[in-house]
């Protein structure tokens, strides 16, 4: 699972519906795999990011990101910067480990960088 | 027709060796590619643009490769492991999700630009649980799948409806969960080529036109491209029409058999005669 996706899952437990979101990252295998650089894809991204999330993110995989996403979201970003976030965004895979909701500490298990998403019968 | 619904749940259907068919069955794959693509086209993305996709009971990918060949980053759901790890195995680049859609989505809201789904909704029309209800289970996913999409995106899904009610079923729901548009049937006159493509629309893009339900393809009896459906052998023996239709053992057939037996050396071939590849009459 690629880190823009986790930046957009929320835990989706019936019943949990506040302060689901971001899933807590833990034991964690990280690969990268490299892929082609699309700045106009980020761009039409970065609306959708939830910056805070994915700084808090960065750090547990020991990348650090500016904590306010700069100003300037239009045609002059930073080609810089916006490698950086192409090299987080689409090309770190989390391969292995487990997420947990903030709110309802529901464990979601990645296997082989598949998370299991299905919920028992109580939890649906 | 035999529905693999009935047979048993979808995790439990889609096994290794049901798996392993999408990877080495031709026809299957170049089936669901032109389902895929007409998804695609009917999804009505802006060209040459780089779109966050959601691809509903991914299975082993082939839909996914459409998207990966057209430049898309895309997410795929499904809920037999055997098909995830095929698509593992396939190296496609999409993010994989073992989920089971009928529990809902968890995306945040405005997430996708789009979402496609190639035979997959019937299964949602299934009860394998005690706890399962069809009805529920589509409300949750078709609410949740709204919200996760961006406002005028579209979500096409080719589908088997079993039958009007189901049709009715899934399109009331939808409805009732905040989508627009209709279904869009495919070559409707042919048994085989007819496909059906559920086109909903997640609301309307502020200040442009209203989203109309595509036209489409093959009503005016115009015959489908691409992969043939037609059934090889019946069609050739019913091109005998007129006279009788030969039976597959005749003279032609027996003589033969008898010849090679003779090549061969077997002992107590029977002579050849004017009775030979006769019927017998029924006797008294």
């Amino acid at each position: 699972m690629r880190l823009i996706t986790h930046n957009m899952l929320q835990c989706h437990a019936k019943n949990c519906n506040s302060n689901n979101f971001p899933l807590q990252l833990s034991q964690v295998e990280i690969v990268n795999q490299e892929t082609e650089f699309n700045p106009m894809f980020l761009r039409n991204m970065l609306p959708k990011l939830e910056w805070n999330a994915l700084v808090k993110t960065a750090l547990q995989i020991n990348v650090t990101l500016p904590t306010v996403l700069p100003e300037s979201t239009t045609d002059d970003l930073d080609e810089e910067f916006l490698k950086t976030l192409h090299g987080i965004l689409l090309e770190t895979h989390i391969l292995q480990g487990a997420m947990t909701c903030p709110n309802c500490n529901r464990v979601y298990p990645i296997k082989d960088g598949i998370p299991n998403m299905l919920l028992n019968e109580t939890e649906a | 027709m035999s529905r693999p619904e009935h047979k048993a749940p979808p995790e439990i259907f889609y096994n290794d060796d049901e798996a392993r068919k999408y990877t080495s069955n031709s026809r299957i794959q170049s089936i669901q590619a032109e389902m895929a693509l007409r998804a695609l086209e009917l999804l009505n993305l802006p060209e040459n643009e780089t779109c966050f996709l959601l691809d509903i009971g991914c299975g082993s990918g082939l839909s996914g490769e459409i998207l990966d060949e057209e430049n898309h980053i895309w997410v795929g759901l499904d809920i037999s492991p055997s098909m995830l790890q095929v698509a593992l195995d396939r190296e496609v680049e999409g993010d994989l999700f073992l989920q089971d859609v009928g529990q809902g989505i968890g995306f945040r809201p405005g997430t996708f630009d789009g979402a496609i789904s190639i035979s997959a909704l019937q299964w949602l029309c299934n009860a394998d649980q005690q706890s399962h209800n069809p009805k529920s289970r589509l409300n949750r996913f078709f609410s949740t799948l709204y919200a996760s999409l961006r406002r005028g995106a579209r979500a096409i899904f080719q589908f088997y409806p079993e039958n009007d009610d189901q049709c009715e079923l899934i399109m009331s729901v939808a409805m009732r969960c905040g989508f627009e548009g209709g279904l869009v049937v495919d070559y409707p006159n042919s048994k085989k080529a007819k496909k059906y493509y559920l086109c909903l629309f997640a609301g309307q893009i502020p200040g442009r036109q209203k989203q109309q339900i595509p036209q489409a393809l093959g009503e005016d009896e115009s015959e489908p491209t691409g992969v043939v459906y037609s059934n090889q052998r019946i069609n050739e023996r019913q091109k005998v029409k007129g006279k009788q239709r030969r039976s597959v053992k005749d003279k032609d057939w027996v003589l033969r058999k008898k010849e090679v037996a003779r090549m061969r050396g077997n002992k107590e071939v029977p002579l050849d005669s004017k009775y030979t590849g006769r019927k017998r009459k029924p006797k008294f």
